[in-house]
């Protein structure tokens, strides 16, 4: 079977969670499960391992989507709870609407992708680790507090609307506190007050758009954006937020001996 | 360069006359205290911590430290360490960095509360004849027992047979209530998380890794480890959760509530960084809460999401810091589908806190462990969680005491790493730990022989199990069961009634 579909109308999450595990043992070869009537079952993907497979989801998934994942994709056809792909180790989330608060938090690798806008704090303490970049793309815009504590990764904040109009001006607040690795990217203009401690805004390079633009394109892809709409993404005034020092806090407690 | 102003806190003196220039110390101090010049060893005390490596190492028994407190003018409420702690700020303007456990001079319990014994009536159990039950479940345990019967055919009758329904939820297996507490890799040596290993496993118990992940030299010794996940997530991966034997969230340690935690950038080593996840030299920053934890709900889901992601297989615990409303956060811990409340009282240990925390923040483990368990007896809940203290545990009295308190079991952190040669001098921040314990040089790590640590922390936990069997049968009770919560065991000495109430003992003599 390469294909199963679950109802998942009134399901606890449990038993849900346990349907698609019995799935997964019972059919390995399987490469996609259809989740129809999704009504805020939280923890959808937690932990799963498999490289190749494709979870879809219809209706709005609860907090935790696919955390520790590790290699799926998860595609979700409507808005995410709170933090999908906490601490993933790898693998793809796309989210078709928005989602909320810490989202990609602590994101070790793999990459999320959402159409819409993301809540407070998200990107929050992502981090990386040799060939592991986490990355987190948003289409519309983000709450307060991006990248908070930022250890490593990437971040893009494409700031468009559904029909990828300009959405303006950023307005988020203390982007980039106590980060300390890795890098946002934000479409458009970005005030040096609108950072939080420890961020800074650092000359958009080149090299960074050779790095960003294969994440932009495969955004695009996902939610078929037009071409034109593409180019304009690619070819826009960006802003990179890095860290002022890998080491934020060292001057903050005494050398001296006691 | 503003100068310091604080004088040595101890003297280091080499007796001339004993000293036959092996050089020795000059190696043996990783703070550079001594040096050889010409036909003599020149020591400079402004750099001793007292830590004693050269000292025990000296094959002359040539060096003497005391401690310096003559250079100052003594005063009863400048006392030496007020004074020099603000030398140093005007210095730095930085935050005061300390190690080990509060430095206060604030009352021990556990030295307050004595243990009752058997006499005549009720005779004492000699635990050298009668078995001692040690054994100890830490998890969740079932409200009541439900059975079915089924018919079964056994030679040809037929017999009806009950058999469990209840699904019991996994538990640890303790062949003695005694742990070794959650210190990081990175905060401690790769070979002293190698000697505890050693012991737990030989000592049918269990260890925890903290805050730095799992080691791949600790992987033989997983089903004996309890697997951290503190707020930055160093380290945490689906195969580090499945590695352990348990999991522990941390929210808050007793040596620093409510901050996090932060290892520098210098110290992450290429094999730190392998195992936290993260590029050598960048910061590793636990910030103070967790990121997705901002209510009681919040850390249910915490619970939650790692329940799932080990597909409820492992017990998960809650780690919090002694804090006056503990016994209502153990309640939403209780409620949340945590398997343990872990309460660290503030006489624990660390690698490194600000001193104004280890110092002045949390409240006594004592109180904690009785108002939490009384709470939870109070709701109805006690029986479904276990209690595990830590926080200044010394010795087997402490651990009987803190169990007849409530506790089902204990952390020891300091007492295992003092097993290993720890000096208690406090300096572990530093990261050059002469004793190979809180260091990462590889120099010193080698100093310390795991065979030889496993050996001496194994020693000690058994010491302790064979003094909580023979203190068991003083009491007259033969198993560790009947002595959870039976504060009727204790007495106080020198405590006023406040202090008897929250402790819910009595006073000696009553
Ligand atoms: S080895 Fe320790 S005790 Fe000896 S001089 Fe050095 S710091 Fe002092
Ligand atoms: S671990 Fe080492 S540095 Fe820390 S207190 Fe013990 S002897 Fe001192």
């Amino acid at each position: 079977m390469e294909e199963v579909v679950i109802d998942a109308k009134d399901m606890h999450y449990r038993e849900l969670n346990e349907k698609i595990h019995q799935i997964l043992r019972e059919n390995p070869d399987i490469k996609k499960i259809v989740l129809k009537n999704v009504l805020g079952q939280r923890f959808i993907g937690n932990g799963l391992q498999k490289k190749g497979l494709t979870i879809e989801i219809y209706g709005i998934p609860g907090g935790d989507l696919g955390m520790f994942m590790n290699g799926p994709t998860i595609i979700v056809h409507g808005n995410a709870e709170f933090a999908p792909g906490n601490t993933m180790d790898d693998g793809t989330i796309v989210i078709y609407g928005s989602s909320g608060d810490v989202t990609a938090h602590s994101m070790r690798g793999g990459k999320v992708f959402v159409r819409g806008d993301v809540g407070y704090r998200s990107g929050i303490h992502m981090k990386a680790y040799k060939d592991k970049v986490p990355v987190l793309v948003i289409g519309g815009r983000a709450k307060d507090f991006l990248g908070e504590y930022m250890a490593g990764g990437i971040i893009i904040v494409l700031n468009i609307d559904e029909k990828g109009n300009d959405l303006g001006k950023i307005k988020g607040r203390m982007i980039g506190t106590g980060i300390h690795g890795g890098a946002i990217y934000i479409r458009g203009e970005i005030d040096k007050d609108q950072l939080g401690v420890a961020a800074d805004i650092k000359e958009f390079t080149q090299e960074d758009l050779e790095k960003i633009k294969p994440y932009i394109e495969e955004f695009c892809k996902w939610f078929n954006l037009p071409e034109d709409v593409k180019n304009k993404l690619i070819n826009s005034k960006w802003t990179k937020i890095a860290p002022i020092s890998k080491r934020p806090f060292g001057k903050l407690y005494t050398p001296d001996l006691m | 360069m503003i100068p310091s102003y604080v004088p040595p806190k101890y003297k280091v003196e080499v007796d001339p006359n004993k000293c036959m220039l092996c050089e020795r110390c000059t190696i043996e101090c990783s703070w550079g205290v001594h040096r050889r010049e010409g036909d003599r060893i020149i020591s400079y005390s402004n750099r001793c911590g007292a830590c004693h490596r050269c000292v025990a190492m000296c094959p002359r028994d040539a060096i003497t430290i005391k401690e310096n407190a003559v250079s100052w003018r003594s005063h009863p409420l400048w006392d030496i360490d007020a004074r020099a702690d603000i030398y140093n700020q005007a210095k730095t303007g930085c935050i005061l960095l300390s190690g080990m456990a509060n430095a206060k001079d604030h009352p021990i319990y556990f030295d307050k509360i004595v243990l009752d014994a058997c006499q005549v009536t009720n005779p004492s159990i000699d635990p050298l004849r009668e078995p001692m039950e040690l054994r100890t479940y830490i998890g969740k345990k079932p409200k009541q027992l439900e059975f079915e019967f089924v018919e079964e055919e056994i030679d040809g009758k037929k017999i009806k047979k009950a058999k469990l329904k209840t699904k019991i939820a996994p538990n640890l297996k303790l062949d003695t209530p005694i742990m070794i507490a959650h210190m990081s890799y990175g905060a401690l040596s790769l070979n002293a998380h190698l000697s505890f290993a050693k012991a737990v496993k030989e000592c049918g118990t269990f260890m925890g890794t903290g805050e730095g992940g799992l080691p791949k030299a600790l992987y033989p010794y997983a089903d004996h480890i309890i697997t951290q996940v503190a707020s930055g997530r160093f380290g945490v991966n689906e195969e580090y959760l499945m590695k352990g034997a348990a999991i522990e969230i941390k929210i808050g340690q007793g040596a620093k509530p409510g901050i996090g935690g932060h290892l520098p950038g210098e110290k992450v080593t290429a094999e730190i960084s392998a195992t936290r996840m993260i590029p050598e030299g960048s910061d590793a920053i636990s910030p103070a809460p967790h990121h997705d934890i901002y209510s009681i709900e919040d850390l249910a889901q915490l619970v939650r999401s790692l329940k799932e992601a080990t597909r409820w297989k492992k017990p998960v615990f809650v780690k919090i810091a002694a804090v006056h409303n503990a016994p209502a956060i153990a309640v939403g811990i209780a409620t949340s589908d945590a398997d343990a409340v872990v309460i660290d009282g503030y006489k624990g240990g660390t690698g490194a806190a600000p001193k104004v925390f280890r110092d002045h923040v949390g409240i006594p483990i004592e109180m904690a462990i009785a108002a939490v368990d009384q709470r939870l007896r109070e709701e109805g809940l006690r029986n479904e969680i276990s209690i595990i203290a830590s926080g200044g545990i010394r010795c087997a009295a402490d651990v009987f005491k803190a169990i007849a308190l409530g506790a089902d079991a204990v952390y020891i952190g300091t007492a295992a790493m003092v097993a290993l040669g720890c000096r208690v001098c406090g300096r572990c921040y530093t990261g050059l730990c002469a004793w190979g314990i809180a260091t990462q040089r590889p120099e010193l790590v080698k100093r310390l022989d795991p065979e030889v640590g496993a050996r001496r922390v194994a020693n000690l936990i058994k010491a302790w199990t064979h003094e909580i069997k023979e203190l068991l049968g003083a009491a007259g009770i033969n198993s560790i069961e009947s002595l959870r919560g039976n504060r009727d065991r204790l007495r106080g000495v020198g405590l006023n009634e406040k202090e008897l109430e929250v402790l819910g003992i009595k006073l000696a003599g009553e």
